[in-house]
């Protein structure tokens, strides 16, 4: 390949000249060549630090790495441990952390609005914003991970996924039988009494995701296509996090301007109580439960 | 020049020691998914830090027991609320440190960071 500036090179990628990593691997009749890692590996003409020309300066280079790191790590664990010693006792009273704030969560939270759980009350009401952007996190890696990973082409997904992942295995398939319904059901009860007791839409959605993940590693991808493809997905994940912005965008504007909710808050202690909590822990409780289902389908075969 | 309270504070000293085991595990290892496996134990020694931070001697988590209102009684509810942040954001960036990784290995055929600056620098030439 001839030399040229970045810039040309640049301005060749932009007007796609250049083809990508994956077009390389194109052959003729445009199917994906398959390369094991073992056969590159064995077209590589290095194979460890010591084949190469400059051998004994890369061996120097990364001693005096190592050893510049190591003091670079215990100086700064140093500097920490000095400034932690300086920092008021873990656990006294007169800590500057619990300050009005934290007395009027606690004195005025039950009243306000209705959670058992003070830490469920302040962040699904009070910080409700925050939550609302952190299960647009969620949503986002999920898009760049579907960007990154996807791959376009069903039958390239099915060879992927029968590389990696045994079939059928009896002993793992009997035990999921057992775990899989307790676990979904722990799962949803840990949702639903988010605001009664410890817990919520983030735990058990991770719990739920984790026992759909056990339930796809022992029975397949056949089995979980019929209740759980990339439309249902997009489908829940969308209508909870619009739900979530419209139910709390309510909340806010009544509150704002002094208008009467028709939500009320309920006897505290009762399942259905607490105004919008409980609806938007299942929304949180579903795009987690989705989000990791959908990071460990990306990962295993690049597709739903 | 150390202050008084080193001894006292044995949680946030723990917290501090195990941010510095990832940091330098960050640091001393070239394989990619050992320096993500790095960023994760810092993550949860921000947690542990953040935790102990409210904790108050002799209180009890803050879920409302026989209707006692009282601030005397519960532990700082607000670090409970911010850690669960940061576990999600941990979550996603790691996710997604992940599947680079993954499009690296596609690529290069190998995990080690240099390794793949070196055929990255070859093959751009």
């Amino acid at each position: 390949m001839q030399k040229i500036s970045k810039k040309e090179r640049f301005e060749a990628w932009i007007n796609g000249e250049i083809p990508s990593a994956e077009e390389q691997l194109l052959n003729e009749s445009g199917r994906h060549v398959y390369q094991s890692t073992s056969t590159v590996q064995a077209k590589r003409r290095h194979k460890n630090p010591r084949d190469y020309q400059n051998a004994f300066e890369i061996k120097a280079f990364q001693k005096v790495y190592n050893v510049l790191s190591v003091v670079f790590c215990l100086a700064l664990i140093a500097s920490l441990l000095i400034t932690v010693s300086y920092l008021p006792r873990v656990g006294g009273t007169d800590n500057p952390g619990n300050n009005e704030v934290a007395e009027r969560y606690i004195e005025k939270g039950l009243e306000e609005t209705g959670a058992v759980n003070i830490v469920a009350g302040m962040i699904l009401d009070y910080r409700a914003f925050d939550t609302f952007g952190e299960s647009c996190v969620l949503f986002c890696a999920v898009c760049s991970v579907f960007i990154l990973l996807k791959v376009s082409d069903r039958e390239t997904a099915k060879e992927n996924d029968r590389i990696h992942e045994p079939k059928n295995d009896v002993i793992l398939q009997q035990i999921a039988r057992i775990i899989v319904p307790l676990g979904l059901i722990f799962g949803i009860y840990v949702v639903l009494n988010g605001h009664l007791s410890a817990g919520g839409g983030f735990s058990g959605g991770a719990i739920m995701g984790a026992v759909l993940v056990l339930y796809l590693l022992a029975f397949g991808f056949e089995k979980t296509e019929r209740f759980f493809n990339e439309k249902v997905f997009r489908v829940i994940t969308c209508s909870a996090l619009s739900f979530y912005c419209l139910a709390k965008s309510y909340s806010f504007f009544t509150g704002a301007n002094h208008l009467e909710s028709i939500i009320s808050t309920g006897t505290p202690g009762a399942i259905i109580s607490a105004g919008l909590i409980l609806p938007l822990n299942i929304c949180v409780g579903l795009v987690v439960a989705c989000t990791m289902y959908a990071f460990y389908t990306m990962f295993r075969k690049g597709g739903m | 020049m150390i202050g008084s309270n080193l001894v006292f504070n044995i949680e946030e000293v723990v917290a501090i020691i195990l941010f510095g085991i990832g940091f330098t595990t960050l640091l001393l290892h070239r394989n990619l998914i050992k320096k993500i496996i790095g960023l994760n134990i810092m993550d949860t020694a921000v947690y542990f830090f953040l935790a102990s931070m409210g904790y108050v001697d002799g209180r009890v988590a803050p879920i409302v027991t026989n209707g006692v209102l009282d601030a005397q009684v519960y532990i700082n509810p607000i670090p409970s609320g911010l850690v669960l942040t940061g576990i999600v954001v941990s979550v996603s960036v790691t996710a997604m440190m992940l599947s680079l990784t993954i499009r690296l290995y596609k690529r290069y055929h190998t995990l080690n960071l240099d390794e793949i600056y070196m055929y990255a620098v070859k093959q751009d030439r």
